[in-house]
């Protein structure tokens, strides 16, 4: 009785919300939901050329004529190639595949060591830092987690001076450093440290005799990256070490860019301090670690005060997925070492072949003295920020994705000596484990048209090709 | 030393086979080549290969990342994105295997 009223209600409520379908046909329809979700990228990047068309008046007349610069490739998809490996790097699928487990079931404060929810997080986490350790010869008390390079690199900057404050109140590091090192160097000067900034010769090397002249008596800290993230130059870093060794200094290296890309090892190249980050060697973002040398000990001020975790110098709960996505990462780069580095070497030979085979290009950084992976290429009469207008189809930057917002020409570039123009046109590519030989040829072909392309359009152009020198023209009217 | 005689040239093909197969699942043009182009070189790397123990060793690693793959070539299909520049459209004029 009850149950053929229940129906009657069922079935008349069917009625008034479907009418004409079947009540069980339905209901199955409705719980086959697709296991696969589709991300479209192609919004993004129809948002992007928006905004750059509408945000810069000043390419206002050329607008019209970049849009015929860009041309679709049919029957092909439409997610540009990544070529911007210098920013991050995509994460490695089995990296991922250690993290999963940490969101399903392994959540255990890696600091809690009265239950076995925290000690088989602890372990999971210590075993990640000895595969970062062992990439750059460290023992695993020395390194300590923090969240990505820039936070290693103020700790460094800061802590260290901060430290020895009593006796030394000077610090040495380069025009070219990254911007979070340049940017704590200028903090420290605000609190009355003296900083000398170290000019670059024209390949972007330091030199030695000017650094080792520059060491004074206060000395405390010389910061010296170890592959730059704009022009991908290497530099001595051994024999900067040996120097700041030789005085007693202690040396930090930005090696976020060199870390498992270059062979580094700590006490073969007396290195004290060093920063490393997870997501350029296809690791999670927001992870990274100081290397903090404990013979002879390296000490420091935290900046984060708290419950004392990482030999108290940096207090803080730490994320166990991250840290073991970060290991696994650091594990790989390693294991992969050889032919990571022959794949990258090739493609980037490939690449730089290609593009200078294309007239009044120049390759910024020294060509000899340089980490393969990344390309930074001058075109000269042609705007860089219009260039990647006109390649929507490769992902590429002018400079760091720091400063990338601003138009402002690169200031590593400026460092080298390049005039604006110059620093104007520049573009970078960054090769990694993931890049194809498809992809660059793909890439060369695409720049080569388009450089061609823009290059027609300019009246500078036009006088070049007739001869005329540039130098030799005064513009009227500035 | 291990006890077992190491896998058969019949195994060792049946376990390349599975790798290309998963590797060519997944949906991510960058990471099926990746993993493509591994599987390749490894295998043809550990050809060479005579001694038992090393052999069983490179058996049981392959074996783990052969699990590795499979289960990240699954939730690769799972999160989709649009397709790469490089990457045809229609699948069957995919030319190279």
């Amino acid at each position: 009785m009850l149950r053929s009223f229940g129906r009657s209600v069922f079935s008349r409520q069917r009625l008034v919300g479907a009418v004409a379908r079947r009540g069980y046909a339905t209901a199955k329809v409705a719980f086959d939901v697709p296991l696969e979700t589709h991300t479209d990228l192609q919004k993004a990047n129809e948002d992007l050329a928006q905004a750059r068309s509408n945000s810069a008046e000043v390419i206002e007349s050329g607008s019209t004529a970049l849009k015929h610069a860009y041309q679709e490739n049919t029957g092909f998809g439409t997610r540009p190639i990544y070529l911007d490996m210098q920013a991050t790097t995509p994460t490695d699928p089995r990296v991922l595949d250690t993290m999963l487990k940490f969101y399903t079931g392994l959540y255990g404060n890696p600091h809690s060591n009265t239950h076995s929810y925290g000690w088989e997080t602890n372990k999971e986490v210590e075993t990640a830092r000895k595969h970062i350790a062992d990439v750059i010869n460290a023992d695993v008390k020395e390194i300590v987690f923090t969240s990505g390079a820039t936070e290693s690199n103020n700790m460094a900057l800061k802590g260290v001076s901060r430290f020895y404050k009593k006796t030394k109140n000077h610090i040495i590091t380069t025009r070219t450093e990254h911007k979070c090192v340049l940017e704590a160097a200028r903090a420290m000067k605000n609190e009355g440290y003296d900083v000398t900034f170290l000019n670059v010769d024209e390949y972007g090397l330091v030199d030695l005799k000017e650094l080792e002249a520059a060491i004074k008596p206060t000395t405390c800290l010389v910061s010296v990256m170890a592959v730059n993230n704009e022009i991908g130059v290497m530099q001595p870093i051994k024999e900067i070490g040996a120097i700041c060794r030789k005085n007693k200094v202690f040396f930090h290296t930005d090696a976020a860019q060199a870390y498992g890309k270059i062979p580094l090892d700590v006490n073969d190249m007396n290195i004290d301090l060093l920063s490393i980050s997870s997501h350029k060697i296809y690791g999670p973002k927001g992870m990274g670690a100081l290397f903090v040398r404990r013979r002879p000990r390296v000490r420091l001020d935290p900046i984060i005060s708290g419950g004392g975790q990482e030999r108290g110098l940096r207090s803080g709960t730490l994320a166990p997925s991250l840290v073991a996505g970060f290991g696994e990462a650091a594990r790989l780069v390693k294991q992969e070492y050889e032919t990571d580095i022959d794949h990258v070497k090739r493609l980037s030979e490939k690449l730089t072949k290609g593009l200078l085979a294309i007239e009044h290009t120049s390759l910024n950084g020294s060509p000899d003295h340089r980490y393969p992976g990344c390309v930074n290429v001058s075109f000269a009469y042609v705007e860089g920020e219009s260039l990647l207008m006109a390649l929507r189809d490769i992902a590429l930057s002018s400079g760091s994705a720091c400063t990338s917002a601003s138009l402002e020409p690169s200031y590593v570039l400026h460092a080298l000596g390049k005039d604006d123009a110059m620093a104007h046109s520049s573009i970078r590519f960054g090769i990694g484990r993931f890049t194809t030989d498809e992809e660059i040829d793909y890439v060369i072909k695409a720049i080569t048209e388009r450089v061609e392309f823009l290059r027609e359009l300019s009246p500078l152009w036009e006088m070049v090709k007739e001869g005329i020198d540039l130098n030799s023209i005064e513009w009227s009217g500035h | 030393m291990s006890a077992s005689p190491g896998p058969s040239r019949a195994q060792v093909l049946a376990l390349y086979k599975q790798f290309i197969k998963n590797a060519n699942g997944f949906n991510n043009y960058n990471y099926r080549e990746y993993f493509l182009r591994k599987a390749r070189t490894t295998f043809r790397k550990n050809r060479a290969l005579e001694d038992p123990a090393t052999i069983s060793a490179a058996w049981d690693t392959a074996l783990k990342d052969l699990g590795v793959l499979k289960r990240q070539s699954v939730i690769s299909q799972m999160y989709t994105f649009d397709k790469q520049v490089v990457e045809p459209l229609d699948p069957k004029h995919h030319s190279r295997g």
